[in-house]
């Protein structure tokens, strides 16, 4: 009997490098996309650090922000938002590729699908700037 | 008989939290992790920060903000694991610690907010 298994099951196989995807452009841009969850997470951590500061009253907030000086975490935060970055484009562009519009026959255009959420983008971080700034 | 698969809740997880992601996240991490530490913006004070986290939709959006890009993460790594380092054996060692790590961080994120005062 056949069991469904996630992997095929043993049996001849040829053995991948590790580092396979370092052959192709393409593929080190989809390990890059990947690898931009660390990052998500990261910005969680720090996140969360920040509200437990907050709970913390004044003092611990801003050693909270000394932290966020130190010239090491303002680096990882760099790198963090080219990620994040990375991550927002290439989440926006998939839609284009999952969604087929037709208008009179004809396949509407990938950005005609894609920039509602360049739209919706642009209006979420108008707003929560707003929020943030206003004082 | 196969075995009911809750792939599908957790690709649902994984999407909603690459939505937040993607549109929430750029600004909070530019703002805050940039702008206000290198002194390009004035950062909120701590009263007025304080004022916008414990407020009812400031919860609501730190709660949305924290818990699904970590499922996010969690499903998303774990496929990094999967096709990059090809560690298929450690399968299961891989699934406990990003799911189970993304709940604990959920459960954390849910009890901070919470005390928020």
């Amino acid at each position: 009997m056949f069991r469904y298994t996630e992997y095929p099951p043993k049996g001849y196989r040829v053995r991948v490098s590790t580092y396979w995807w370092t052959s192709r452009w393409a593929y080190v841009k989809f390990i890059l996309r990947e690898l931009s969850s660390i990052f998500v997470a990261w910005f969680v951590l720090e996140t969360l650090l920040q509200i437990h500061a907050l709970i913390g009253g004044p003092a611990a907030y801003g050693d909270f922000w000394a932290f966020l000086r130190k010239p090491v975490v303002i680096a990882l935060n760099v790198i963090s938002l080219f990620f994040v970055l990375l991550h927002a484009v290439t989440w926006f562009n998939l839609a284009p590729k999952a969604i087929v519009f037709r208008l009179r026959g004809k396949r509407l255009p990938s950005l005609a699908i894609a920039a509602p959420n360049y739209v919706a983008w642009v209006v979420a971080s108008v707003v929560v700037a707003w929020l943030v700034l206003r004082g | 008989m196969a075995k009911r698969s809750n792939e599908p809740f957790l690709w649902l997880l994984f999407s909603a939290g690459g939505v937040v992601a993607a549109l929430l996240i750029p600004i909070q991490l530019f703002l805050f992790a940039l702008a206000f530490p290198l002194g390009w913006l004035h950062a909120p004070s701590y009263d007025q920060a304080l004022a916008l986290a414990r407020s009812p939709l400031g919860r609501v959006y730190l709660l949305i903000l924290c818990i699904l890009p970590l499922f996010h993460w969690a499903h998303r790594f774990r496929y990094t694991l999967y096709d990059g380092l090809q560690i298929k054996h450690l399968n299961e060692l891989v699934n406990t610690l990003c799911y189970g790590g993304a709940t604990v961080g959920a459960i954390a994120a849910a009890y901070l907010i919470w005390r928020i005062p």
